[in-house]
């Protein structure tokens, strides 16, 4: 608790003491029950509750801007005392107290435990000057290529790339899962991991600011700045309840005693008004105004934790309506790692023909190049290149030891006007051409993920209806991952372009209120993220580009994420409705017995504040995952 | 241009009743505060600037609840 908090806490008690006193005094007739001495003794406790209050109400009036829960608290509990329900009017204005601190008390909490679940922000770097002495620098001021030291035990301020040292590393915090990761020199590793075993010197690539640890940080901060439906809601809501019931109040007091007087009975002024003061008191929209925000904050939250970065409570809504799921094959379903299989349909020797295409692709960073430089092996000397071309989506063409080698698949050739031969095997096939005649093919397999068949089953059980691979592979090697995956339907041989169409065919298809997700690598997929309803990011540990264009951000690249991450969607969204109906419903119920004069202002202070109490604690149910 | 601003406000609706004090202020293009992470993004007009802006603001939120800080 805060000194705010501690303050009110210790007023609470006060005036809890204080009333039960008077209270008593009267009731067991130690004092005379008369009107003025009643009032004065009760006020003791109604000030020293209320004063504050009152304060801002009477501040609200001025500024001309009445209509908040302060003013209606105030003028409830006045015009109670006016009727002379001295105890009710002081105890009102206490249970409102007290659910104000419970609420303050709640925030505060979930605020900081899931602060705490991002605990990733490191606060120093070790550098060692001449001496080799260590000294503790902002991580902000460390320019990228310092080498700094991280010992056991400590996080990983900045990327960087290991210079020195063995060691494992702890990714809990940023994936979720808890499988340490060994590394020694020349890994690549990112900020936010906790250096487990060794001492390790790290030469880092980024600024602070930079780093994956502050890019998560900003992303799980500045989620809360795109706001779902149910939040826009629940503003526009308040905006009109609170004077609505007002209102209502006023005609409560007013019309009816005018009717009866018309009519020749007695106004009963005293009854109606108590109706209408019970009236305000239920016209604070706090369940509702706190509750909501509080349950996205804690899905988003508890999600961060099971390292899912969800990028705004609107993104929280679509992901649990998603009904459709389309994903990329390379690298999202299948693990991205080549292997050479086989070298067919040969001209040349099988080793030469391997030597020239990986020197032809030895400038590309995409998995076919590298899985080709891998299986050649030996050195690759990059001056033997000239004259490269490359055709997206489709291979290159470059001049080594000069001959003109043609390296891709089907298309390439066609375009080429090469006639290529077929392949009876299955997998991604990279056709060689030398000189405009034909060289032979080169089959390459790659592996499914663990898991990955067990993640499209699992997105099935979750209600989504429409699976759907898109893939740049051939039509053959797309049929057998569609196969062990045990999704029907699949698109094969796209360009990044098509993808896109394909996506957007698929946006047209479905039906209004469903949504759809792409799941991607975030390699070459950024259009095709942004285009989705939901854009999810697989693997982007260190990935800025798909960090930047996705929606959703899984931290790890295995597959069963997604299924989780629709799952903590749905489970936020179902608190997010639970919390509006009962807070409505029992808001409405209470109004309605309230003018009917069944339920008397004490029933509508425990309506108001136990309907928030369990509004607040059904919301902080969304921070739990775990067995989602 | 964009910008986020730490504040501190103690409820919920006082927190919606700064973000439309700060969309109506000139100079705004759109406004947003996030009460669980208090912090509201400020989006700003073409050329607008941004220290005076933010001080309108501020007094703009302070008019509707006293009891706010915006950290500028």
């Amino acid at each position: 608790m805060n000194k705010k908090q501690k303050k009110v806490l210790a007023r609470i008690v006060l005036s809890t003491l204080l009333l039960a006193a008077v209270w008593a005094a009267f009731r067991f007739g130690l004092l005379p029950e008369r009107r003025l001495p009643a009032l004065g003794l009760y006020l003791i406790p109604y000030l020293v509750i209320g004063y504050d209050i009152l304060k801002k109400a009477a501040k609200g009036i001025l500024r001309g801007q009445p209509f908040d829960e302060n003013f209606l608290m105030a003028v409830a509990t006045v015009g109670a005392m006016a009727l002379g329900e001295y105890l009710e009017g002081a105890a009102v204005m206490l249970f409102y107290q007290i659910g104000e601190l419970f609420q303050s008390y709640a925030v505060d909490k979930s605020r900081r435990s899931i602060g705490a679940l991002m605990d990733i922000r490191p606060d120093y770097a070790n550098v060692a000057d001449e001496s080799g002495a260590l000294t503790q620098v902002d991580p902000n001021e460390v320019t990228p290529g310092t080498v700094i030291w991280v010992q056991p035990g400590e996080k990983i301020p900045i990327d960087g790339v290991v210079a020195e040292g063995e060691s494992t590393l702890d990714t809990a915090a940023l994936t979720g899962e808890s499988l340490p990761r060994d590394v020694s020199a020349g890994d690549e590793v990112v900020s936010g991991c906790v250096n487990l075993t060794g001492l390790l010197k790290i030469r880092t690539t980024r600024a602070f600011g930079e780093s994956t640890a502050s890019k998560i940080l900003d992303l799980v901060e500045n989620a809360g700045a795109r706001k779902s439906r149910q939040e826009n809601f629940i503003s526009r809501f308040a905006c009109w309840y609170t004077p609505v019931v007002c209102y209502s109040a006023l005609a409560l007091a007013l019309l009816p005693p005018l009717v009866r007087l018309a009519l020749g009975v007695g106004a009963d002024w005293g009854v109606w008004v108590y109706r209408a003061l019970t009236f305000l008191v239920i016209s604070c929209p706090c369940a509702l105004v706190i509750s909501i925000p509080l349950s996205f904050f804690a899905g988003i939250g508890g999600a961060s934790r099971a390292g899912i970065l969800i990028k705004g409570s609107n993104y929280m809504e679509a992901l649990a309506r998603v009904k459709t799921v389309a994903f990329d094959k390379t690298g999202t379903m299948t693990q991205g790692v080549f292997e050479v299989s086989g070298v067919h349909h040969n001209t040349v020797e099988e080793r030469r023909l391997l030597e020239l295409a990986a020197l032809a692709e030895s400038y590309s960073k995409h998995p076919i190049s590298l899985s080709l430089q891998k299986a050649w092996g030996g050195a690759l000397d990059q001056s033997r290149v000239s004259e490269l071309q490359e055709y997206p989506g489709r291979g290159l063409v470059a001049t080594v030891d000069g001959l003109r080698v043609a390296v891709g698949n089907d298309k390439l050739m066609e375009e080429q006007g090469i006639l290529w031969q077929p392949c009876h095997g299955v997998g991604t096939l990279v056709h060689v051409a030398l000189d405009g005649d034909y060289a032979g093919h080169i089959l390459i397999c790659d592996r499914l993920k663990p898991g990955a068949s067990v993640a499209l089953a699992e997105l099935r059980r979750a209600g989504v209806e429409r699976l759907v691979m898109l893939t740049g592979d051939a039509p053959a090697a797309a049929r057998q991952a569609a196969q062990a995956l045990g999704v029907e339907e699949f698109y094969a041989a796209l360009l990044p372009g098509d993808k896109l169409d394909k996506v957007e065919e698929l946006l047209n298809e479905k039906n209004g209120c469903a949504k759809l997700a792409f799941v991607g690598d975030g390699i070459n997929d950024a259009p095709v993220l942004s285009r989705a309803d939901v854009g999810i990011a697989m693997g982007a540990l260190g990935s800025d580009a798909a960090i930047e264009a996705a929606d959703v951000v899984l931290m790890d690249d295995s597959p069963e994420k997604v299924p989780k991450a629709i799952r903590i969607a749905r489970k936020c969204i179902r608190i997010v409705y639970e919390n509006i109906v009962f807070a409505i419903g029992v808001k409405l119920l209470c109004l309605l017995l309230g003018a009917l004069g069944i339920a008397n202002m004490w029933a509508a202070i425990f309506a108001d504040v136990g309907v928030m109490v369990l509004a607040v604690l059904n919301a902080i149910r969304a921070l739990n995952v775990k067995n989602v | 241009m964009k910008k986020s601003y730490a504040i501190e406000v103690d409820c919920a609706n006082c927190a919606n009743k700064m973000e439309q004090a700060a969309k109506n202020t000139a100079g705004v293009k759109d406004a947003t505060v996030n009460f669980m992470a208090l912090k509201m993004h400020v989006e700003f007009e073409e050329g607008a600037d941004v220290a005076a802006v933010m001080k309108a603001v501020q007094k703009a939120c302070k008019k509707v609840e006293d009891d706010c800080e915006i950290y500028l």
